[in-house]
């Protein structure tokens, strides 16, 4: 990447954040156009991977067909990539803390308890897939709440607090949704591990369609705070002192990103390490200005999602792995290496 | 008219007050210097006037403004804060985190405006720190972070100036500048509260001195009277001798 582009290059200017959004756009466009070319077949030969040809696109009706199949799909997975991403990023600048995302708030691990007492309960009978969804949706906007309630001191929610309130909430949902799994017949556990595990293979247009449009609302809302959350970098005493509403702007980021990841949960279940690894990588890239960052990792989520799900969909012959545990498997490593990074930084730091 | 103003202000944190019965005054062109023993209340005052914690009793105001009720922004142009301990979670480079003080002031994106740029490279100038523009944050050493927080709240461009030990951790030349700098600006119109344990240097460019003990304000005055009370002697444990170096400049030691 050429040196004016990347982390370290100082100040932001118009000529950086133009070069830079320009390149993120082009290439998750890219990866929007190619992703429903590809899968797989199988015919009379056996299986093999199937691109179709870009005039899928436009024209060719047999194409045309299977193309309508998967795209679905691969939008979902740009817009939920986007959606984990960028909560991810605005979670990670809240809590000051590179290592936060929406799972270890415990908002994923509430909406997938709902979801499990949702289907345990046989909600889907009366409501179909949306009863899912739905439930997934106000399980997270309840963990939030009480999260949100229990870290709360005074006027002040600190970051130590609300990681302990996060994860105290996540082992508590994790737990229940076991117990709840220990007490429901076989066919209702199947679905609700499927269900946890998070997927894409049955995501249907419409759900698309009505995911996108508070997801696009809610990720706007986060870039409008890129300022307030670079100020917020430097704690809330200095963000206040520099003019940042500091209880309204974090009230405003944490409703946000767990609308966001509530939404995204409702599409496709709970689907880890986008929201912690693209935002990470992406620092580690184009520095830590949220102005760059944040809309540069809606981008990016998007697109590194569409592009595991490609993956989980093509790399095993006729097996369509599921997304969330693909993304997990390659997520995993990279948490590894941010948790070394983590120490060295803390040695920095130690030295003062 | 004052531009701070603190009227019998008592702060407390938990069940106990840190502060109380504070009655004062800082107006245009004044640099009020705040000694006292660790754990007397100077943070906590420090903090409470420029509204990042509420008084249990008693009346603060900036520039006529309730620092707690007013909009962020608009205080945030008036005054500007240093603290005591400064940890910035994400490896911001020197020029970006100076200019993080123009954040009163802008709108939008707030990529900076020629104006923010002056603002930072006179401030970058006036720490000493322009050198450093480029380098990350997080690799500085504590004194070379240290001014350049300074910095970040002199490119405010705010009137009133509350810091909380700016020269701790700085070697003695820029411990120095410093104070002369914050004279410089206090002659050009400004009022300036600073926290320091630096004796000498509170002595040589204070305009006036704040003994805080147990709370309370227990002297105030010109340094030299209040460095050389009873009340400083009881307030630390010990006398403080002031004296005059062979050049006429004066100095303050434990005696």
């Amino acid at each position: 990447m050429s040196e004016f582009l990347s982390a370290g290059a100082g100040r932001l200017t118009w000529r950086r954040l133009v070069s830079v959004m320009a390149i993120c756009l082009a290439a998750t466009t890219l990866i929007a156009v190619l992703a429903p070319l590809l899968g797989t077949v199988s015919d009379r030969s056996g299986w093999h991977l199937d691109v179709l040809s870009p005039r899928a696109l436009t024209g060719d009706a047999a194409d045309h067909a299977i193309l309508w199949v998967r795209l679905p799909r691969v939008l979902a997975a740009l817009v939920v990539g986007a959606a984990f991403a960028g909560a991810g990023c605005a979670l990670q600048a809240l809590l000051r803390n590179p290592l936060a995302e929406p799972f270890t708030l415990g908002i994923s691990s509430g909406a997938s308890l709902a979801a499990v007492l949702a289907i345990r309960l046989g909600v889907e009978r009366v409501f179909g897939s949306a009863g899912i969804g739905g439930a997934a949706l106000i399980g997270a906007g309840g963990t939030l709440v009480i999260v949100w309630r229990l870290a709360r001191i005074g006027k002040h929610l600190p970051p130590a607090t609300l990681v302990l309130a996060g994860v105290t909430m996540a082992m508590f949902c994790s737990s229940a949704s076991v117990l709840i799994q220990y007490t429901s017949d076989f066919t209702d556990v199947n679905h609700m591990l499927q269900w946890m595990i998070g997927g894409m293979e049955t995501v249907r247009m419409v759900t698309v369609a009505y995911a996108a449009i508070p997801i696009g609302a809610a990720l706007i809302v986060l870039v409008v705070y890129a300022r307030e959350l670079n100020a917020l970098a430097a704690g809330t005493d200095v963000a206040a002192s520099l003019g940042v509403a500091v209880g309204r702007t974090q009230l405003v980021i944490f409703a946000t990103a767990s609308l966001l990841v509530g939404a995204a949960i409702a599409v496709c279940g709970p689907i880890g390490f986008i929201g912690l690894v693209v935002p990470h990588a992406l620092r580690a890239l184009l520095g830590p200005d949220h102005r760059l960052l944040l809309p540069a990792s809606i981008l990016g989520g998007g697109a590194v999602l569409a592009v595991f799900d490609t993956l989980a969909r093509t790399v095993i012959p006729l097996h369509h792995l599921p997304t969330g545990a693909v993304t997990a498997v390659l997520g995993v490593p990279v948490f590894v290496v941010i948790l070394v990074g983590e120490k060295q930084r803390a040695l920095l730091w130690g030295r003062a | 008219m004052a531009w701070l103003q603190l009227h019998d202000v008592a702060v407390a944190l938990g069940d106990r007050d840190v502060v109380r019965g504070v009655s004062a005054e800082v107006s245009a062109g004044e640099l009020v210097v705040i000694v006292g023993p660790n754990g007397a209340g100077k943070t906590t005052l420090l903090r409470a006037t420029a509204g990042l914690i509420a008084p249990r009793t008693g009346q603060i105001r900036v520039l006529g403004h309730d620092p707690l009720r007013a909009p962020r922004r608009v205080i945030a142009r008036e005054l500007a804060y240093l603290p005591q301990s400064y940890e910035l979670a994400f490896p911001f480079a020197v020029e970006e985190v100076v200019l993080l003080g123009r954040y009163a002031r802008q709108r939008g994106l707030g990529l900076a405006s020629p104006e923010d740029l002056d603002a930072a490279a006179r401030a970058m100038a006036a720490c000493d720190v322009t050198h450093l523009a480029t380098r990350r944050f997080d690799k500085l050493s504590g004194g070379e972070a240290r001014r350049v927080i300074v910095a970040q709240a002199l490119c405010q461009g705010a009137r009133c100036l509350l810091l909380d030990e700016p020269t701790a951790g700085l070697d003695p030349a820029h411990a120095r500048a410093i104070f002369a700098m914050l004279r410089a600006q206090c002659d050009a119109g400004a009022a300036a509260i600073v926290v320091t344990h630096d004796l000498d240097l509170a002595l040589r460019h204070g305009g006036s001195m704040w003994l805080v003990a147990d709370g309370q304000l227990a002297a105030r005055g010109t340094p030299a009277d209040v460095l050389a009370s009873e009340a400083t002697r009881a307030a630390f444990g010990l006398a403080i001798h002031v004296g005059a170096l062979p050049s006429g400049a004066a100095f303050a030691v434990p005696a």
